[in-house]
């Protein structure tokens, strides 16, 4: 160790000086982007009229933040992270068994042991209004993004198709839900299976004239389908009830024995003597929606060690290669695309009973290209990461909304969640600089003769359509 | 050449009759016909240019020809008109495999699940189209194991048994082209076409094909269709030779018999027949040692 310190050392003034021209450099660059963006902010005075004002302090804040983070970059991380990768490279641990000790096979059980617990302690903690907070916002909404991306993860992740539209069989389960709980009066346990079939239906329809495409045709056709059905939700008002939506879905029940309706003489409350809430209710969807994720999980790692998964696989490496192999590409882009809807299809009716309300805004572009960037995030492919990528973005999403102290900061207008995108974007960049495949890059192989060696992702291809 | 072969049926497995093959102004084949005995290695051999891949990706069903007809015959007297099915059709019913001259591996899977995923039809069927399998009922689990058994065997022959379990793209160059000879053969092919395998060879490499080639031949009596530039690789193995130019036939039979064919040393030396007959002879000769 003592001659990388010297080393370092003998190096320290000039990085110094780099790192305060660097940290200089950077303090200009942001006054001259964010000059006018934070700068200057324009409003409505009493008489409507648009004017505008300074906010110097808070251009400082953007500024001093750019220059004080490029200089202790360049000054204190970057030289760090070398001499560790140094000495690495000395000792002669290759760079690729670095991210394999963390995610070690007991990360799996803990969290998986966290998450049962997770509602009980948040109660015990803060008592069951309290937890209502922490059950739905974090636990249930990050569950329902993971199923989400892990469902769009067996068409992006696995296949390699590129589905910009994945948020149509989303709302197509939640409408079979609402429409036909409405109607015909089902149950949630009968309607889930069924909203999943018909999700995946709809994945078959568009499956079949669209897999003729590949890459760029294949995001733009699909962007479309998502928009088309969208727009189809909104427009059709007398069965979809148009931009307004559908209200009053039934909840669920806890299998019929226990209902959740404030009235029924069933109602869970009611039966166990407990003080009427809604936290109940959310407990319950919550264990609901983590089972689900938990099918979903098993079933997608099931598959990929079987003969439609890794066909899925060598269609994203290489289609002509398959057929080659006598391997009818088209059916197994359509099993991708319906087993990935069927998902989609399922957490869409578990939304629809967790809101009782469904309307066209839910389901709008934008949620698409959450999932798909919560799945890139993730590393294609990877249900680790991709859980990971998920708790991060939509748990930082959430975590937001609670920063209140920000008000403080930044002046009484300010709200934190207007600032997700931002949040989006930044994790975007951050992960595409250091972590080019996703918090977890790596693959798994399915099957092994002597020892499982995980796959480099450097070799693994995105796919191509 | 081989003592098997005279008691080894010979009838025809591929019969290739009038076929052309145009790209807009282009005749890549025009009106070529050939056949390929059962349990040979049939050689296809021509400059640059001569339509040998085409006529490959017209075999295969890559390319729909412009007219023609390909017919196969099973070992169980099954016959097929390749030209009128699917690329996919033709491996999975017809039984015919191929390699590509560059090569196609699926980089990101290990080299056992390269094996595995040609034998993807199998394995279908087992897990009863991935039903049954899920559920964990019926002889899938038999027939997973029986696949990589086949795997196994397969990556012994083809000398990759070390590296089974890291990804196809880290391989070198010769240990991918006999991968991808070896994933063709997991496909169970009654008749193999190989686009170029001794292409960016070095000696050692080349004459360990060679060996596995002829092995294949032996062992499993697949028949083999070869493109080659290599002519130490083409005379050494090869029972029969076709020689293509300008998409049209310019010879036809044994190694030695279109060896010494004027047509084809002109073909291939652009120059005099007789001025050029010895040159040849010297190149096939430094060829093979
Ligand atoms: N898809 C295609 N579209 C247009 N022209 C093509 C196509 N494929 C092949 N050709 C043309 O057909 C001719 C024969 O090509 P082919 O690839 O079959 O030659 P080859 O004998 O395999 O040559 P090489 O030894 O270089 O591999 C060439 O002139 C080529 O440009
Ligand atoms: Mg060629």
């Amino acid at each position: 160790m003592p001659n990388t310190n010297s080393s370092a050392n003998e190096t320290a003034p000039g990085v110094m000086a780099q790192a305060v021209r660097e940290g200089l450099f950077a303090g200009v660059l942001a006054f001259g982007m964010f000059l006018l963006y934070v700068g200057i902010e324009t409003y409505q005075n009493i008489d409507n009229a648009l004017v505008w004002r300074t906010r110097w302090g808070l251009l400082a804040i953007f500024v001093l933040v750019a220059a004080v983070g490029r200089f202790l970059i360049v000054g204190f991380v970057k030289p760090r992270l070398d001499r560790r990768k140094l000495s690495k490279a000395k000792a002669g641990i290759p760079e690729v068994s670095d991210d394999k000790g963390f995610f070690h096979k007991n990360f799996l059980k803990l969290s998986m042991l966290a998450l049962v617990l997770y509602p009980p302690i948040v109660v015990s903690l803060y008592g069951v209004q309290g937890s209502l907070k922490f059950v739905d916002n974090f636990g249930i909404q990050i569950l329902i993004y993971v199923m989400l991306a892990w469902g769009l993860n067996v068409v992006v992740g696995l296949a390699g198709l590129l589905d910009l539209g994945y948020v149509a069989f989303y709302a197509v389960g939640a409408y079979s839900y609402a429409l036909l709980s409405d109607t015909f009066g089902l149950s949630f346990w009968l309607l889930l299976p069924l909203a999943g079939i018909l999700a995946a239906f709809w994945g078959i329809i568009l499956g079949f004239p669209v897999l003729r495409l590949r890459g760029d045709y294949l995001a733009i056709v699909t962007l479309a389908f998502g928009e088309i059905i969208r727009l189809v939700l909104m427009n059709w008002s007398d069965v979809t009830g148009g931009t307004a939506g559908i209200s009053g879905i039934a909840k669920a029940s806890i299998f019929g024995i226990w209902s959740f309706d404030v009235g029924a003489d069933n109602n869970f409350a009611k039966v166990f003597g407990l003080p009427m809430s809604s936290a109940y209710y959310k407990i319950f969807l919550f264990y609901v929606i983590l089972a689900l994720c938990l099918i979903t999980a098993y079933v997608t790692i099931k598959l990929r060690s079987m003969p439609i998964g890794r066909a899925w696989e060598a269609l994203r490496e290489d289609e002509i290669a398959c057929r080659s192999l006598g391997i009818d590409t088209v059916k197994t882009k359509l099993t991708a695309f319906a087993i990935g809807a069927m998902f989609g299809g399922f957490a869409g009716s578990f939304f629809a009973a967790r809101q009782g309300f469904v309307s066209p805004e839910s389901f709008v572009f934008l949620e698409s290209a959450v999932i798909l960037a919560i799945v890139v995030l993730g590393g294609m492919g990877s249900l680790t990461g991709i859980a990971i990528a998920a708790v991060v973005m939509i748990g930082g999403t959430e975590l937001l909304r609670e920063m209140e102290f920000l008000k403080h900061v930044f002046g009484p207008d300010f709200t934190p969640e207007l600032y997700r995108m931002l949040l989006f974007g930044l994790a975007m960049v951050a992960v595409m600089l250091f972590k080019p495949r996703g918090f977890v890059g790596s693959r798994e192989p399915t099957a092994f003769l002597k020892e499982r060696k995980a796959v480099s992702g450097s070799f693994t291809k995105e796919g191509h359509g | 050449m081989t003592p098997g072969n005279t008691t080894m049926t010979r009838d025809t497995i591929l019969k290739v009759e009038h076929l052309s093959m145009r790209f807009g102004g282009l005749m890549a084949i025009n009106d070529l016909s050939l056949e390929a005995k059962r349990g040979e290695i049939t050689a296809l051999i021509g400059p640059n240019g001569a339509g040998k891949t085409t006529v490959f990706n017209c075999i295969t069903g890559f390319y729909k020809p412009t007219m023609g007809m390909i017919t196969l015959t099973q070992k169980d007297g099954d016959q097929f008109l390749l030209e009128r099915l699917s690329d996919f059709e033709i491996t999975k019913k017809a039984k015919v495999a191929r390699t590509f001259q560059n090569i196609r591996l699926f980089s990101g899977l290990t080299v056992l699940e390269n094996l595995l995923v040609a034998q993807h039809n199998k394995l279908m069927k087992a897990s009863g189209y991935t039903i049954m399998g899920l559920l964990g009922l019926g002889s899938y689990k038999r027939e997973a194991d029986g696949a990589i058994e086949l795997a196994r065997q397969w990556l012994e022959k083809a000398d990759l048994i070390d590296r089974a379990d890291d990804p196809a793209g880290d391989l070198p160059y010769g240990a991918q082209r006999r991968l991808e000879i070896a994933r063709a053969m997991c496909t169970g092919p009654e008749l193999l076409c190989l686009d170029e395998p001794a292409a960016g060879l070095n000696p050692k490499e080349s004459l360990a094909l060679n060996t596995l080639l002829n092995s294949i031949r032996d062992e499993t009596g697949t028949s083999i269709l070869l493109i080659e530039h290599d002519m130490s690789v083409v005379m050494e193995i090869s029972d029969h030779v076709v020689v293509l130019e300008y998409g049209q036939k310019i010879s036809d039979g044994t190694p030695d018999h279109v060896k010494n064919d004027p047509k084809v040393i002109a073909a291939y030396l652009g120059v005099d027949d007789d001025e050029l007959e010895e040159v040849m002879h010297e190149e096939l000769d430094g060829g093979s040692h």
